[in-house]
Formats: C-alpha cells, sequence, structure tokens
C-alpha cells in the first residue's frame, strides 16, 4: 500500500507519465516486427539462461560450504588451498576462466583417443558441461568468501550448549551450525545471484545459445542494433527484479535471530 | 546540486577522454581475429596476410591515408553505421541483405564456400549428407545465412564469433563439419593443426546468401569514399599488383569477372 | 636456471612467451598495459560520476533522486555486457550527434576512449552507492560543524566530507577497482585489443590455449594482489587518526 502511495507523488506520476510515453514511442517508431519469427527461439534461450543460472547456483553454494567452513575452521593444509581457490577465482576474469576451460581443457581431451571412445565423450563434446563447470566455480568463489563469515560468525556458546547436550560433531553441523550460517548468508545471496545472472551471459561465446545468444542472432540476422538489446536488457531486469522478490520472500520466512 | 551541473561535468570528463582525431584518415575494419591466410596476428601486434596487403595497395593507389582498425566480426556493420570504423575490408562478401544496410564497392576476390570434415568422417556437402551432424559456422557470415537456409531442422547448427574457434572445434571433435571458404580453409588443412580434416568439396551455389564476392563495405550514401576505393581495386587489378600480391599467397588467382 | 627450464620440458612455453618475437609475451603486455588503462580511465570516470551521484541521491530534488535510483538499479540489474554493446553503439553515435548539434566536428572516439565511456557508467552506479554508504557514515555533527563556521557547500566536501568519509569508502572502492581491472576482459568480445583477446589470439594463432591462458590468469592474478596491497596501505594512511573500525564497532 505505501508502495502505491509513493508512486501517487506528482513528480513520479509525472516520471511514470514519461516514461509510458517514452515505451510508447519506442514500441510504435522502433522495429518490433521480428519478434514473432524469433519468439519460439527467444523462450528457449530464456530456458537454457533460467536453467543454468539455477543449476550454478545450487552446485556452487554447496561448493561453497566446504570452502568456507575449510576457511573458517579448518586446518592449514584444508584451509590454505581453500583461500587460494577462493583468491584465483576472485582475482581473474570470469571470461578468461570460462575460455580456459572450454578452449584450454576442450582442446585435450581429443588428444586422448580412450577419451573420444568413453561415453562420457557425447557430454564432454558439447559446451555446457564446461559453462556449468565454470560458473559453479565461479559461485563457489565469491560465495565461500561469504560462507567463511558467515560460519565464523555463528555464536560459539551455540556450539558448545549442543555439545553439552550430547550431540554429535555432524549433527551440531547439520542442526546448529550449517542452518545459522545459511541465516547469516542469506542477506548476500540475492545479490550474488543476481551478479551471477549477470555472469550467464558469457556462456554465448562458447556456442551456448542462451537469451543473449538469441538475441545477437537477431542483431546478426536482420542488422537491427538497437531493439534486441533493449528489449534483452528489459528481460535481465525482470529476471533481476524476481529473483531479489524471491530472496526477500525466502528471508521473511526465516525467523529473525534474536541478538 | 542540480542536474545541469552533473551532466556538464559528465560531458566534461567524457570530453577529456574523447580527443578528437584528425578527420582525414580513413578507418578500415578489419575482423580482430586470426583469418589466415588473409589477415592475422603476428608476435610483434602486427597484422599480414593478403587481405592487409591488398588494402594497403588499394589506399596507396588511391592516394587513401587509410589505419587498419580491428573490430569484433559481429558488431562491424553497426561499427560502421556507428561512425567508428569508415570501410569494411575484412572478407566481407556482397550480399543483398547486407546492401539493405551498408554500401559495397566492386569485389576484390571470389570463392566459394566448401564444407570441411574430419579425413575418415563420411559426409557429403549437401542437406542428406550432413543431415544429423554438427555444423560450426562463424556468425554473421555468409556461410552461416547459408546454413540456416539449407541446412537448419536437417542438422544442429553451432555458431562461432570467430572462424578459428569453429577450426578449433573441429579439430577437437566438437563439431563434424564446418562450413566456410575455400581459400581460407585450403589454408587450414594444409597447416599441422588443420592436418586431422580435409575439404568435402563446395555447397551447392546460392548466390543470394553467398553473395557475389568479396567487396569493400562503406556506409549508405558514403559515394565519394565508395568512388575512389572502386578507383582504386580498378587501379590494382589493372596494372598487376592485384597479381603480384595473390602469387606470393596462393597458387590459383582467386578473382574471376 | 636454464637447465631446470629444459629439465622440466618448459623451453617451447617459454619461447613462446618470451617478450621479443617470435615469443607473443609482449603482445600480452601491450594488452596488460591497455586494459589498466582502461581499468583506471574508467575507474576514474566512474568515480567522478558516482562523488556527484552520491551527493545528488543525499541532497537533491526528489527528480534528481528518483533518476539517480532509475541508473543505478538499471546498471545493477542488467549484465555488463549487455550494457557494453548498448552504451558502446549508442553511447558513439549519442555523443556525435550532440557535438554536431552544437556545430562542432564530429569526434572520433578510440577504442580506448569508448572502452573509458562504457565501464565508467557501469563503474558510476557501483560508485554511487559506495559513496552514498560512506557520506552517511560520517558523523552529522562534523558536516554541521563545517557549516556552521560558514563553509561553503563545496568547501564543505572538499575539506570535511571527501577526507571524513574516505576510511569508510576504501573498502567499497578497493572492491570496484578490482571489478574495473576483471570487467575490461568483456570488452574482447567488443573486438578491443585488451589483455583477454590478445590472449585467445596468441593462443589460437599457436594453439597453446593452456600456456597463454594460464600465463594471462597469473598477470590479472598479480594486478589483483598488488592491488590488494596497495590499497591496504592507502587505508591505513585514511585510517589515521581514527580508531579502527573493529574498535569503533565495539
Amino acid at each position: 500500500m505505501s508502495a502505491f502511495r509513493a508512486a501517487l507523488l506528482p513528480h513520479r506520476i509525472v516520471m511514470i507519465l514519461l516514461t509510458l510515453a517514452l515505451v510508447a514511442w519506442c514500441a510504435y517508431s522502433m522495429r518490433w516486427d521480428w519478434i514473432p519469427k524469433y519468439a519460439d527461439l527467444a523462450l528457449e534461450g530464456l530456458w537454457r539462461t533460467i536453467w543454468i543460472l539455477i543449476v550454478t547456483t545450487i552446485l556452487g553454494f554447496l561448493l561453497a560450504i566446504p570452502l568456507g567452513l575449510a576457511q573458517a575452521v579448518g586446518p592449514w593444509y584444508l584451509s590454505a588451498p581453500a583461500k587460494a581457490f577462493c583468491t584465483i577465482i576472485r582475482g581473474t576474469p570470469l571470461l578468461l576462466q570460462i575460455w580456459l576451460l572450454y578452449f584450454g581443457l576442450g582442446s585435450l581431451f581429443p588428444q586422448f583417443p580412450w577419451i573420444r571412445e568413453s561415453e562420457l565423450w557425447p557430454y564432454l563434446r558439447q559446451a555446457w558441461p564446461y559453462a556449468v563447470l565454470a560458473l559453479s566455480l565461479s559461485y563457489a568463489g565469491y560465495e565461500g568468501e561469504v560462507m567463511r563469515g558467515a560460519f565464523s560468525g555463528v555464536a560459539k556458546g551455540q556450539i558448545e550448549a549442543a555439545k553439552a547436550f550430547g550431540m554429535s560433531r555432524f549433527t551440531i553441523f547439520r542442526r546448529i551450525w550449517l542452518p545459522q550460517a545459511i541465516q547469516n548468508a542469506l542477506p548476500t545471496l540475492g545479490g550474488e545471484t543476481i551478479l551471477q545472472l549477470k555472469a550467464t551471459p558469457l556462456v554465448a561465446s562458447i556456442t551456448i545459445i542462451d537469451i543473449y545468444a538469441v538475441a545477437s542472432r537477431v542483431r546478426q540476422d536482420t542488422f537491427i542494433v538497437y531493439e534486441p538489446l533493449l528489449l534483452l536488457a528489459v528481460i535481465y531486469m525482470a529476471i533481476a527484479g524476481i529473483i531479489a522478490l524471491f530472496f526477500k520472500w525466502l528471508e521473511g520466512r526465516v525467523p529473525v535471530k534474536a541478538r | 546540486m542540480n542536474i545541469k551541473k552533473i551532466l556538464a561535468a559528465s560531458l566534461a570528463a567524457l570530453a577529456l577522454t574523447a580527443g578528437a582525431a584528425a578527420a582525414q584518415e580513413v578507418k578500415i575494419g578489419i575482423a580482430a581475429e586470426p583469418y589466415p591466410p588473409f589477415a592475422s596476428p603476428d608476435a610483434a601486434g602486427n597484422w599480414i596476410g593478403w587481405e592487409v596487403e591488398i588494402i594497403d595497395a588499394v589506399c596507396t593507389a588511391a592516394k587513401l591515408d587509410c589505419v587498419i582498425t580491428p573490430v569484433a566480426w559481429d558488431g562491424i556493420i553497426p561499427s560502421l553505421t556507428g561512425q567508428q570504423i569508415d570501410a569494411i575490408m575484412a572478407s566481407m562478401s556482397i550480399t543483398a541483405e547486407r546492401m539493405q544496410t551498408i554500401d559495397f564497392t566492386d569485389a576484390y576476390y571470389n570463392t566459394p564456400a566448401v564444407i570441411v570434415a574430419e579425413k575418415s568422417m563420411d559426409i557429403a556437402p549437401t542437406k542428406d549428407g550432413l543431415a544429423g551432424k554438427i555444423l560450426g559456422v562463424q556468425s554473421s557470415t555468409t556461410h552461416q545465412a547459408y546454413a540456416q537456409k539449407h541446412f537448419e531442422g536437417s542438422s544442429e547448427l553451432k555458431n562461432y564469433q570467430t572462424q578459428d574457434e569453429a577450426n578449433q572445434d573441429l579439430i577437437a571433435g566438437r563439431v563434424d563439419a564446418i562450413q566456410a571458404d575455400s581459400i581460407a580453409m585450403a589454408d587450414f588443412v594444409g597447416s599441422e593443426a588443420g592436418a586431422c580434416c580435409e575439404i568435402k568439396g563446395a555447397v551447392p551455389s546460392d548466390t543470394e546468401v553467398l553473395g557475389l564476392g568479396v567487396g569493400a563495405g562503406v556506409r549508405k550514401g558514403d559515394d565519394a569514399l565508395r568512388d575512389k576505393l572502386n578507383a582504386g581495386i580498378a587501379a590494382i587489378l589493372a596494372d598487376g599488383t592485384h597479381d603480384a600480391i595473390t602469387q606470393k599467397y596462393f597458387t590459383t588467382s582467386i578473382y574471376s569477372k | 636456471m636454464n637447465t631446470l627450464v629444459e629439465a622440466l620440458g618448459l623451453s617451447h612455453t617459454v619461447e613462446l612467451l618470451s617478450l621479443s618475437p617470435p615469443g607473443w609475451g609482449g603482445n600480452l603486455l601491450r594488452g596488460l598495459a591497455h586494459s589498466l588503462e582502461i581499468a583506471i580511465g574508467a575507474y576514474a570516470f566512474g568515480l567522478i560520476i558516482g562523488l556527484f551521484g552520491a551527493y545528488g541521491k543525499l541532497n537533491g530534488g526528489p527528480v534528481v533522486r528518483d533518476l539517480l535510483g532509475v541508473y543505478t538499479t538499471v546498471v545493477r540489474a542488467v549484465p555488463e555486457l549487455v550494457l557494453i554493446l548498448i552504451l558502446y553503439f549508442v553511447g558513439t553515435d549519442l555523443l556525435n550527434r550532440v557535438v554536431t548539434g552544437f556545430g562542432y566536428e564530429r569526434v572520433e572516439i578510440s577504442g580506448v576512449a569508448a572502452g573509458i565511456w562504457v565501464l565508467g557508467i557501469v563503474q558510476g552506479a557501483y560508485a554511487t552507492e559506495v559513496l552514498r554508504g560512506a557520506i552517511l557514515a560520517v558523523p552529522v555533527g562534523q558536516i554541521e560543524a563545517a557549516r556552521a563556521y560558514g563553509m561553503s557547500p563545496l568547501l564543505t566536501m572538499r575539506r570535511v566530507t571527501i577526507p571524513a568519509m574516505m576510511s569508510f569508502a576504501i573498502p567499497g572502492l578497493a572492491n570496484l577497482w578490482l571489478i574495473a581491472t576483471k570487467d575490461t576482459a568483456l570488452l574482447a568480445i567488443v573486438g578491443f585489443h585488451e589483455l583477454t583477446l590478445e590472449t585467445k589470439q596468441a593462443a589460437s594463432s599457436t594453439r597453446a590455449y593452456f600456456t597463454f591462458f594460464l600465463a594471462a590468469g597469473g598477470l590479472y592474478l598479480c594486478v589483483t594482489l598488488l592491488s590488494g596491497v596497495v590499497f591496504k596501505r592507502v587505508e591505513r594512511w585514511a585510517r589515521k587518526g581514527q580508531r579502527s573500525l573493529r574498535e569503533a564497532g565495539s
């Protein structure tokens, strides 16, 4: 209700009207006749973008838990490699990582005939395993750092209390430590996931036809430059908005920790 | 602090970075990727190849002060229309589709399109011969347009930003075949890296999408530059410069009327 | 040294990476120089936008505030790659229309300038948020005191607000610089000859993909780690005379 009232401020009404006028101008004076022809392809690409986003976020998060744990409490032989991994991932461009995996690793495999004859080859010759691997590792690198802080942030007393109750170490981790760490990390997860969404179009550079690649194809086929890019920007904003709302809803469901 | 001040400050900052350059230079856009034997970067950071020498020769003949400007291939036409470059000389075929957006000079070379695949692979350069196979093509090329028109549906198409990536994936076995220009492919299968593969033949002719040879692209209405480049091309064809450069790289002529 | 290199079978790698032709090391370093040039320019441009943006968000009228809100939201929700393409094509087009509209000659924009412009706009949105947060962290009393002394807003900004907020802003700004260096890699897709594209061209010309991608990764990592050291120094300097954040928090 308050959002609705905020939109009713006089200058906002003017701005909304101006925006509507701009949208109407775009709709009428720009070229959109290509949309029906590419609609099916675009839906497929959109699905692929969302699929890659969800899979790599989940895989990356699962990987971030041991990375964070190793850095927070692990012995040096676990924490040092975990820290090195996070530093390398965060210190180099994702595009370089994707190309290293796809062109570098991908050009090594065919040199071994037994790989080409193995049952894995039909998967290894496709592009998506490399994209999923690269994006998952990237998410894990950034989120691993967050999880480190999240694990360290769980109050010692809680774990001691759990020990006093005679819980096993695994039960303590599963029932006390992990849930609270995730709760600590939750406010950053939404932002990190939006950053991950913004990283997905890079997979188009290794032949995956995501929504960005579809827009590029429209641009190449029709030589229309601005319209596909503008529509693409709107689509990404919509997805980012949905992600933000989803995490807001998720945070609302998680009970607030008493401080 | 009002918006005008903010705007003025940003514009001033931009002006600092923009820096006006002399306008007499003609920026010739080439694709920023290795495309041997036409244009590829060497270890010293220079561009070398048949097309680079042709650009030099045409510009000398036309008395133009040309600067070679590498641009990403799939953004090369927007770069031309957006005035980042003044002409395209990047093995771009003259097609009706592109003529809707830009103008072309006369052709300075023309070659057929071929299918390349691994030697042991049973593939023919036809729709049936490629059915069920994965075909790699470079984006925004006549080859992509051809493959989309003739092979899409029966073969799986993979699009690459550069020809080199398509070649690389052919070697890596991630595509079964690629469609590309015959000269570039002859160079590729003759190289050490391309030894795995051979030219399986030329695709059936379709000038509507494959175009009428390679010309220099210029902005629509930039007739002055087009006429100068045309004169330059005609001059190097007439005085034997074109042949001399061709002989350095190829055994046969790659120009026919 | 030489025997060690040979024993490891690395002589070919060393040859590929040597600084003079036939090695491609010189190309990589040239690419790195371009990357840094663009990153520094974009960072500076972004900071200018951020400074005005933050002031606008805090002190501007409702319209300015809403417009800046739209700017930061859009930039933070749309992939950099898409923004780069839009700004690259639209930006040069628009600038030339404005310039010719004022009756000046059409300006030609170099690749570096275009890169600075597109990444600077992206950086500006993040810088706006970082600086806004930092300004808000400056105790109001300090600014009020400056006003009470009769300082003009600009003088207040220069003498009080900016120095006082620096210590709060530096962690965020350090992060932004790292983003700037890494985002230059995206310009490879538009065809700029920065480090990533030079690397790819060297790799595909020699087919030594691993060698070059790893070498480039090492270069980026050096930049990141070195910047980390520098920013730590700067932070210590900016925090001179202040309690550390940890003490302040407790």
